[in-house]
């Protein structure tokens, strides 16, 4: 017996115009909310496979501004991005997490997921900043800008970007990133549980910095509104001071 | 007056045997080679047939996995393998003089793989799995020396051992090899057909799946061989599930071609592959051949289906928790896992009769739950879906109550996880 002896049958027993009215009354009846999500349809896009990604990062990469620490990744170089999750395959980054979210992909795919990320285009949020004296985050402002020449310590500015907001393709932007996450990495290459190809410019300016002007720098870069343009700036377009294994002379990449 | 005498005669006896014993214990440990397989020649080595052959058989045994440290050099060796005795580094198996395998003869090779003896006559931790590569044909090994000697080398001194007392005594290692190391090649049962024969080779030899797919001892030992019923991972904290048709925790309802598909594409109608068995995936299942995979499908799902243990009834009815749990998933999992536990084909594993979910322990759905992850990248499976991480999101009692809950629906009946337990995996080191 197919359908349609069925709805003959039932036809004959309750007329169609009852038939008509039971099925109407089945395709409405009310759906909840739980109901159509555990049952739509898992589209087919890289944001919903990156999934793992995104729960911290944003859909966009915007970054979770209010847990304090996940990083913004949209609009980030590319290159950086691919790099950096394939520091954290290797360990040569670590941090549990990612190291074992990187773990089962292909090159090609991280470096998918990084394109995708460092085009997105999504207003930055502020997280929140430690109370600190004025005298501190002027301090801080001092560092990025200018450096510290009696310790040596160069500009953030004169690798990451007059706007601090990188330089492609390898230099991150600093602009909009959560207080906890800037200390903490500054920290990690400290102690080298972030490091970078050799020579390692970043682990030396971190040695260079004093605790308090971790401190300051985070906090600092943490406060600071997002310029009117927010890309990075061209390829080749700065002259960084120290020799960088993942840059070149001019910052072009290596 | 004859009490002396006698006693003397005994310990001539006694010291007799220890002498005996002695000599046992220190006798050449390893099985002599096939008289054909001595003295193979250097020409030998170079053919690019057994080359070929080698690789992909080193391929099918994961030998890369152990012997590369993450981003090093392929087969440099320098990788820990964490053990509760201990950490060993992976020693450099590439075919450089000073700190590989370049003055070792096939020989060497076959005592160390077939006998856990090194070239220098130390027994060789069992970290190195040679209680299942005893296994392996001399073909096959031969095959796999001439393609690591085809290698590369590399100049990368192997790292130290760094093993607690006493088990940094080799010497112990006697004892351990009398009470749980057989030596010998696989023999074929000729009560079973060449394709189970092939597929049991390639588990119990090379693929050596028992290392994790078992229970170990207190002594790091997988007492009761190739049983594949499933077993807590030591270090790593992981569930490796009985590879049997078990109900709850085992391959019930596991299709020949569910299996081929786990292991070709990391994904399967079933389950999907996660944590260690990820890297097993990408590493090597997904390249071995049709036929093989088949083989091993064949032979795993002739294994014994075992009876379900039976956990302790107050691990079960507490509603509370449960009804916890059900509002979590409902909340969190089901727009991916839907509300059945039924997974979406092809992107999302079903957790209703997954074995993963209900291995008796339940690490692997708290760990998965914490960490999330992506399903291993094969060349079937490129860019797969993935799960978020709730470490960030969920609290312990939470993950303990949708974790317990998935354990409970459907037709899964497992135990309870305890909130405790949720916080001491939170801190388990990745790799």
């Amino acid at each position: 017996m197919n359908v349609r002896d069925i709805l003959k049958t039932a036809a004959v027993f309750f007329g169609w115009r009852s038939v008509f009215v039971i099925f109407t009354l089945l395709a409405l009846r009310p759906v909840t909310a739980a109901d159509a999500a555990a049952s739509a349809p898992i589209p087919d896009t890289l944001p919903q496979r990156m999934a793992a990604c995104t729960a911290c990062h944003g859909d966009h990469g915007e970054g979770a501004a209010d847990s304090r620490f996940f990083p913004r990744l949209a609009g980030k170089p590319a290159s950086y991005l691919a790099r950096q999750l394939h520091y954290f395959q290797s360990g040569q980054r670590r941090y549990a997490p990612m190291q074992y979210i990187t773990k089962p992909l292909s090159p090609a795919y991280m470096r998918e997921m990084a394109e995708y990320f460092s085009v997105q285009q999504v207003p930055y949020k502020s997280s929140p900043v430690p109370t600190l004296p004025t005298a501190v985050l002027q301090r801080g402002e001092q560092i990025v800008m200018q450096g510290n020449p009696s310790a040596k310590l160069p500009a953030c500015q004169s690798c990451h970007g007059k706007q601090l907001t990188g330089v492609e393709p390898n230099i991150p932007g600093l602009v909009g990133l959560p207080y906890d996450y800037v200390s903490s990495q500054l920290g990690s290459w400290r102690t080298g549980t972030r490091a970078s190809a050799a020579p390692d410019c970043m682990a030396q300016i971190a040695n260079r910095l004093s605790p308090d002007d971790i401190t300051a720098v985070s906090a600092w870069l943490a406060s600071r509104q997002p310029p009117a343009d927010t890309h990075a700036q061209v390829a080749g377009s700065v002259n960084p001071p120290l020799a960088c294994g993942v840059l070149g002379a001019k910052g072009d990449g290596a | 007056m004859m009490k002396w005498p006698r006693r003397l005669f005994f310990l001539l006896v006694l010291l007799v045997l220890v002498a005996a014993l002695v000599l046992w214990l220190c006798r050449d440990l390893a099985e002599p080679l096939p008289a054909a397989m001595r003295s193979i020649g250097a020409s030998t080595l170079k053919d690019p047939g057994l080359i070929a052959r080698g690789e992909y058989l080193a391929t099918a045994g994961d030998c890369r996995v152990c012997h590369t440290v993450p981003g090093g050099q392929p087969y440099a060796g320098g990788r820990s393998v964490v053990t509760p005795f201990g950490d060993i580094a992976s020693p450099n198996i590439t075919p450089d003089n000073a700190t590989g395998i370049g003055q070792w003869r096939f020989e060497d090779f076959w005592r160390a793989l077939h006998s856990g003896i090194g070239r220098d006559g130390k027994l060789l931790y069992p970290a190195f799995s040679y209680t299942a590569f005893t296994k392996v044909s001399a073909d096959d090994a031969l095959a796999i020396f001439a393609y690591l000697r085809s290698l590369p080398p590399v100049n990368q001194p192997s790292g130290r051992l760094n093993l607690r007392f006493p088990y940094s005594l080799r010497d112990v290692l006697i004892g351990w090899r009398l009470l749980y190391f057989r030596e010998g090649q696989y023999a074929a049962d000729p009560d079973q057909s060449a394709q189970w024969n092939r597929g049991a080779y390639l588990v119990q030899g090379l693929g050596h799946c028992n290392e994790c797919h078992d229970a170990r001892n207190a002594l790091g030992a997988v007492a009761d061989r190739s049983m594949l019923s499933g077993g807590e991972m030591p270090a790593q904290n992981w569930y490796a599930p009985d590879l049997s048709t078990r109900r709850n925790g085992g391959l019930q309802g596991w299709s020949r071609a569910d299996i081929v598909d786990l292991l070709k594409t990391g994904q399967s109608r079933r389950g999907a592959a996660f944590g260690p068995m990820a890297e097993v995936v990408t590493e090597s299942t997904q390249h071995l051949t049709d036929d093989d995979l088949q083989a091993i499908a064949v032979y795993l799902q002739s294994l014994p289906a075992r009876a379900v243990a039976a956990a302790p009834d107050e691990a079960f009815h507490d509603k509370a928790l449960f009804d916890q749990g059900e509002k979590i998933y409902a909340q969190q999992c089901a727009s991916c896992h839907r509300q059945d536990g039924s997974g979406v084909a092809g992107i999302y594993p079903p957790l209703d009769r997954n074995a993963s979910v209900t291995e008796p322990v339940g690490v692997n759905a708290t760990r998965v739950v914490l960490l999330g992850g992506f399903s291993p990248g094969t060349a079937a499976n490129p860019r797969p879906y993935s799960m978020p991480p709730f470490a960030q999101q969920l609290s312990d009692a939470e993950v303990s109550a949708v974790v317990s809950y998935i354990r409970q629906a459907w037709s899964n009946h497992a135990s309870a996880v305890q909130e405790r337990d949720v916080g001491k995996y939170r801190t388990t080191p990745v790799d």
